[in-house]
């Protein structure tokens, strides 16, 4: 009987090591910044100069930013487009069937892109971003001329290349199972961008942090309240314990 | 026949009056004292009698937050997803009420699967309780449609993709499968009309249901009285009683287990709201990734996997593949062969399974694959209906059953976790060759029941219930 459960949680181990062996490059861990007011009013205002221009955020409104700490007047004058109300979701602009033309599909909506695109096996959603947006390479097969490590054969270019500047990956061979793989090594920066890599990073940190708070702007507030329920419960169920046993007490 | 028109004293204070004058006209002490206050309950419930109540109290909670959740949601292809994450953002408190109700859905399950453990652990199904048993299986059926047709209306990838692939097994039945489906769907594809009529089952047909057998488990478990770990009858013609009838061995559920209770459901509500407010996507097992993005009838998602609580049952479909057709087929005739040879029965009955068993492999042989995967997947949970049948054991409680009938068990539940487990996973061939072989163990189990609870040697079961004074 024993055997056959070691059996069986051997086979299940052997079952779960093929699943992790599969699928691309590990992505790095992003800093976690949904409580850096200073980090996320940044984030938002790359994001809206810089991503709004052809991914939408449809279920978010332009308001939810006085939750990060902007007044009204701050989000009129430097975050709208003209013919934005205030009370407005981030929509855009852009045709659908021209986004088909230039992209090859229409850019997704980023509203909820940092809860949607976490991974059993590799990290959240965030991690998944801050990996994305730093390992775009220049590749002058595709038709926008860049491609991206976390995400092969991207549709979207490198927005930030002037940033970035930009960077080839430099790969060397491995033998791996008895055949030769290639293996990622690092980068070789061909162009320099306006940035260093650490300010780049601590930029692209500030829009993963935004993104991932505007894919739930009560997210942290939802944790505060959860504590004091918690506590609120710890005392009930001391109180529940208490009246419990004095009832049963004397029950032989 | 009018009951007793009942007089109280002029004198008597107002409460008393208000009372009086409700029972005369509607049974409220009676129905108070047969299911609250009179109902006498074993003493000797342990940590496994709480699940019942707490079943109840998800149910309350699923009910309540579906009410608000209705209020803002739109069952509309269009507006659906929208709708959804209108209530997560601009609705007050609107994300505790859907977070409340999607960890509900999970919590649900996990107490409903204590529920049933406890059960099948202590005999809770055996004569005279067959019937309590039979309706808390109806209810786990409504249980899964009720949580199959509401994970469509988020309207998120995987909530569009899983309607897909589930309302496409039933196109497998041979003659109507097709028909069925289209039925089933109002479409060719999982559409707005899905949607729409998943809506009306999810939130007014399955719940009605659902309450109507609710009401019966109870009413049926409070006629025959509750079981308990020993297995023994509080309330037989031998069970010593007091001189007013009440049995010595129980007590009256309120106070002494509504008092119980309130400490379980306190301390369920911890766990409940840790996971609502610090981690309601319970690292995407309760909310899964991929439905935060909107449904794509265009773009199918590398790997479609039910939310958790199917999982046991999608592995088992999975594991129907052709090549396992055979022994499926091989332990169909090995079956019909051990009843027709070992079995003292008429000579009529070992015809008829001696033909049935040819008619089956003929079908077997004949029918897709995937045809028998919905019959087992469906038979998993039918199955579960005849255990009151199929137990020939001579006691009910596991306590008192032969050593290894504890391991059996155990690796019971050991099967139904990997089940579930490589149900979540995406196909892999030892992952099919473990469930298929999970497969087997689960429907052996109950298909040789019969067999199995008659063999060994049983502990004598006491008079009276086992009880330790807290």
């Amino acid at each position: 009987m024993k055997k056959l459960i070691i059996g069986l949680v051997a086979a299940l181990g052997l079952a779960a090591g093929v699943h992790a062996n599969e699928g691309g490059l590990a992505w790095d861990k992003a800093p976690n910044k949904t409580n850096d007011m200073a980090a996320l009013q940044n984030g938002a205002k790359i994001f809206v100069n810089n991503c709004l221009n052809c991914h939408s955020a449809a279920y978010m409104r332009f308001n939810r930013l006085k939750d990060i700490g902007l007044t009204e007047q701050q989000i009129k004058e430097n975050l709208l487009f003209t013919t934005d109300k205030v009370g407005d979701t981030m929509k855009v602009a852009m045709d659908p069937k021209n986004a088909k033309d230039w992209f090859g599909g229409v850019p997704p909506d980023l509203t909820l892109v940092a809860r949607s695109r976490a991974d059993f096996s590799k990290g959240s959603g965030a991690d998944y971003l801050y990996t994305y947006l730093r390992t775009y390479y220049r590749d002058e097969t595709k038709a926008t001329g860049w491609n991206n490590l976390a995400y092969p054969n991207v549709g979207m270019p490198h927005v930030l290349w002037e940033m970035q500047g930009e960077r080839k990956p430099i790969y060397s061979e491995v033998e791996q199972h008895g055949h030769k793989v290639e293996v990622f090594k690092g980068w070789e920066q061909i162009k320099p961008g306006t940035m260093t890599p650490l300010q780049f990073d601590q930029t692209i940190g500030d829009l993963v942090g935004y993104l991932q708070w505007m894919s739930e702007p009560v997210q942290n507030n939802r944790v505060q309240i959860g504590v004091w329920v918690l506590l609120f419960l710890l005392l009930l169920t001391f109180a529940a314990w208490r009246l419990n046993a004095s009832f049963w007490k004397d029950i032989k | 026949m009018a009951a007793e028109f009942k007089e109280v004293s002029a004198n008597a204070p107002l409460g008393e009056k208000a009372l009086n004058w409700l029972d005369n006209r509607f049974p409220a002490s009676k129905l108070y004292n047969e299911h609250l206050g009179q109902y006498y309950a074993p003493k000797n419930f342990n940590f496994f009698y709480i699940f019942g109540s707490l079943a109840l109290l998800v149910l309350v909670i699923q009910i309540t937050t579906g009410i608000f959740l209705t209020m803002h949601y739109k069952p509309d292809a269009a507006l659906a997803f929208g709708s959804v994450e209108y209530i997560m953002r601009d609705v007050p408190w609107g994300w505790l009420i859907r977070y409340m109700h999607s960890t509900g859905a999970s919590a649900f399950f996990i107490v409903v699967y204590m529920h049933m453990f406890r059960g099948l652990i202590y005999g809770s199904y055996r004569k005279p309780r067959e019937l309590i048993w039979v309706f808390g299986c109806a209810i786990f059926l409504c249980l899964m449609a009720e949580a199959f047709m509401g994970y469509l209306l988020p309207w998120g990838q995987m909530s569009y993709w899983g309607a897909q692939v589930i309302v496409n097994l039933f196109a497998a039945i041979p003659f109507i499968g097709p028909d069925l489906a289209l039925l089933i769907r109002g479409d060719y594809v999982v559409g707005d009309a899905t949607l729409n009529r998943f809506f009306a089952f999810h939130v007014i047909a399955v719940p009605l249901v659902l309450l109507g057998l609710v009401a019966a488990h109870i009413i049926a478990l409070h006629e025959v009285g509750s079981n308990n770990p020993d297995g023994v009858e509080i309330k037989g013609p031998n069970a010593p009683k007091d001189a007013e009838g009440h049995p010595l061995d129980g007590i009256p559920f309120h106070p002494y287990y509504t008092v119980h209770d309130i400490f379980a459901v306190s301390m369920f509500l911890m766990v409940f709201t840790a996971v609502i407010f610090l981690a309601p996507e319970f690292g995407g097992y309760f909310l899964e990734y991929n439905n935060f993005i909107p449904a794509d009838p265009l773009k199918t998602p590398a790997h479609i996997a039910p939310v958790w609580y199917f999982t046991p049952y999608y592995s088992m479909l999975r594991a129907i593949t052709g090549e396992f057709m055979y022994v499926l087929m091989a332990c169909v005739v090995a079956g019909a062969a051990v009843l027709v040879t070992k079995v003292k029965m008429p000579a009529l009955f070992k015809a008829v399974i001696a033909v049935g068993a040819v008619l089956a492999v003929a079908a077997m042989w004949a029918l897709d694959a995937k045809f028998w995967g919905v019959v087992v997947m469906g038979g998993a949970v039918v199955i579960l209906f005849g255990l009151p049948w199929l137990d020939n054991s001579e006691v009910k409680s596991i306590r008192y059953r032969p050593t290894w009938n504890k391991y059996l068990y155990g690796i019971f539940v050991v099967n139904f976790f990997i089940l579930g487990y490589l149900g979540v996973q995406p196909p892999s061939a030892i992952g099919e060759r473990v469930s298929q072989v999970g497969t087997l163990f689960y429907f052996g189990f109950f298909l040789l029941m019969p067999w199995w609870s008659r063999l060994g040697t049983f502990g004598r079961v006491p008079d009276r219930i086992i009880f330790a004074a807290h």
